[in-house]
């Protein structure tokens, strides 16, 4: 399906709901994988909202995220739990592992996974604790396997 | 006859290599011609002991963990599904020592039941707090709420009889539910696991919410980086919507955060219900008052909401009964960071920090000495050793400048810099600010580079940091801003040679 249509079916989806405009960006953001600035002004429209109101609440929120991301998106968690147990040296070697790669590498501040930490989740699905650099490496390698 | 076996589905156990587990389980059972019965609880807690497999025997379920896949093979040539012995079986699930010395409450289904299955819940008391709730006077449920002592278990300990009394007391045509499930303190996982492992119970608990003040529409408001809540959420309201009125007229809707911290203070999460971006509120109106759409609304959270079914069923006394001081009850502990024994501890207010952190946990996972240990989130205070034997009581920790917050506890060993920490916290404050109000969006950004200062050697920078701390404190909207300087100063104050 096309953005248009593709659009078009979730606007239809959340036409009555109040409060929708997190619900749509989130379906939205399933859909194509990003938010584009293309679709603000019909989401706008639909919602009786001002285009800046959209983008407003867009740039809030850490999630969206108006680029495409890489291939895989791989957050780690960077929150206190996590730095108790070598978090900060993982985040530290997840970066240095993925400069050049089609991974897109971000923080996040916390899993709910705080007793076997270091966490980090992959592609939004995926958990994984007590992650070791060499663990690290293992899942990446397993996921370039998989592909 | 086909044996039962239980593997967890939570998402720690989930981390920790659980599907992977299951799956070679029943491959095995499959290569063996055994038939085995397979089901996916939530997990007691024992977070350090996932996945923990039980199998059930005429001796009750025994527990097997941590549970890895090369050791399956193992566990079956061992008669595991007879119970049979093996290096990593722990005996009867309910009799291992850290889960037999628990209060188990709120928490009590948890890693029992089967999380999709209504029927197991219904089994094991569910739905009862609701049964004797439909036969009682609004206002009686209220009175049951405010006798029982419970206070709002997301951090801020507000007395939740008080607010359910306001929203009762308010006229308006639609009135609200909302549960902040927006965990995003460090440490804490207790709302994550109940959603998961016992999803029916909060559902159960935001109708009798609804009977109580007179809403019939709820949502619960979780954070994006809790997917299987979401999931086992939604689940659980489809075989709710498939079984009929067990909420009665009730309807309760998932709505997903997307990742703001602040949308956890809870004005800011109505704001975003409402499709907005996640700033504050200004206080008054309340919004018991005024809240989600402009209506009254009751806001709880997790914990708070899930109490309410066993006070209901159990009775006020039953709950009033534990804790101690104006602390009632029991509260689930998170046992975190650095701590060989982590996971879910609930127990009645009243023991000290040192018990949860020796006696449950173990001391730290590194085997180092813990140094110091920060308490009630992001937002809580670093305690030093001396200050171990405080008894986790709001009014105890409130005396020592700290607070319980949810009950997230993480452990540090001799190995952390409290200079970093500190520094963190204003990071923290940086990145999460809503930027409503000036002292926490720049002051947190001054923060970290006083710090900066502080730690290149400038040691006439610690005043100003404490100038700083002061202005956050006196001149910030909401807890984000006013509550940062907590885990700066009593790093400060505490580990001075830290910053030296």
């Amino acid at each position: 399906m096309e953005t248009n249509a593709i659009l078009g079916r979730i606007l239809d989806d959340h036409r009555d709901q109040p409060g929708a405009l997190l619900p749509v960006l989130h379906a939205v953001q399933e859909a194509l994988g990003h938010i584009p600035p293309d679709v603000v002004p019909a989401i706008a429209t639909a919602l009786n909202l001002s285009r800046a109101e959209v983008q407003g609440v867009i740039s809030y929120y850490h999630h969206f995220r108006q680029e495409p991301a890489g291939r895989h998106v791989v957050r780690v968690c960077c929150a206190e739990a996590c730095q108790a147990v070598g978090g900060e040296a993982l985040a530290e070697h997840a970066r240095a592992r993925l400069i050049g790669s089609d991974v897109t590498l971000e923080p996040v501040y916390c899993l709910g996974l705080c007793a076997c930490g270091p966490a980090l989740q992959i592609d939004e699905t995926q958990l994984h604790a007590a992650v070791t650099p060499a663990k690290f490496d293992a899942l990446l390698a397993r996921l370039a396997r998989a592909e | 006859m086909k044996a039962t076996v239980y593997v967890p589905g939570d998402a720690a156990a989930l981390a920790l290599g659980a599907d992977a587990v299951a799956a070679a389980i029943a491959n095995e059972a499959a290569a063996r011609g055994i038939a085995v019965r397979l089901i996916r609880n939530g997990s007691r807690g024992m977070v350090w002991l996932e996945p923990l497999v039980e199998v059930v025997t005429a001796q009750g379920r025994i527990a097997y963990g941590p549970v890895t896949v090369d050791v399956v093979e193992s566990l079956f040539a061992a008669n595991f599904l007879a119970g049979g012995e093996h290096p990593l079986r722990f005996g009867p699930a309910e009799q291992i020592p850290w889960l037999a010395r628990q209060e188990r409450r709120v928490a009590g289904r948890l890693g029992v039941v089967d999380p999709k299955s209504l029927t197991d819940y219904v089994a094991r008391g569910g739905g009862e707090g609701l049964r004797r709730a439909r036969a009682m006077a609004p206002a009686a449920i209220v009175q049951a709420i405010a006798d029982s002592g419970l206070r709002g278990r997301g951090g801020a300990a507000f007395p939740a009889g008080i607010k359910w009394r306001t929203v009762h007391a308010a006229t308006a045509t639609q009135k609200c539910i909302v549960c902040n499930a927006d965990e995003g303190d460090s440490g804490t996982f207790s709302d994550r696991m109940l959603m998961e492992g016992d999803p029916f119970c909060l559902l159960e608990g935001m109708a009798i919410a609804g009977l109580a003040v007179g809403a019939d529409r709820g949502y619960i408001y979780v954070r994006s980086e809790y997917p299987h809540a979401i999931a086992a959420l939604q689940a659980a309201l489809s075989t709710l919507a498939a079984a009929g009125d067990f909420l009665g007229e009730f309807r309760i809707e998932v709505r997903r955060g997307a990742g703001s911290y602040v949308c956890g203070e809870e004005t800011a999460l109505l704001e975003s219900l409402e499709g907005k971006r996640g700033i504050v509120r200004s206080k008054p109106p309340l919004p018991a008052i005024e809240g989600l759409f402009g209506q009254p609304t009751l806001i709880h959270n997790v914990i708070t909401l899930a109490s309410v079914p066993d006070i209901l069923a159990a009775g006020a006394a039953a709950h009033r009964d534990f804790g101690i001081g104006r602390s009632r009850g029991t509260l689930p502990f998170q046992l975190a960071g650095n701590i060989r024994h982590g996971g879910l501890v609930e127990v009645p207010f009243g023991l000290t920090l040192r018990e949860l952190l020796y006696d449950f946990g173990g001391g730290s996972r590194s085997g180092r000495p813990l140094r110091a240990v920060q308490v009630g989130g992001p937002l809580g205070a670093y305690l030093p050793e001396s200050q171990f034997d405080t008894p986790l009581d709001y009014e105890a920790f409130a005396a020592i400048g700290a607070g319980l917050g949810h009950g997230g506890i993480v452990a540090f060993d001799d190995t952390v810099d409290m200079a970093k920490q500190a520094r963190y916290a204003m990071k923290f404050c940086a990145v999460e600010s809503c930027g409503k109000c000036t002292p926490c969006r720049i002051g947190s950004t001054r923060g970290v580079e006083v710090i900066d200062r502080i730690r290149a050697g400038d040691a006439a920078q610690i005043e100003l940091l404490e100038d700083l701390c002061e202005t956050m404190v006196q001149g910030s909207a909401c807890a984000m801003g006013s509550m940062t300087p907590i885990p700066v100063l009593s790093a400060l104050n505490h580990f001075p040679e830290d910053f030296a």
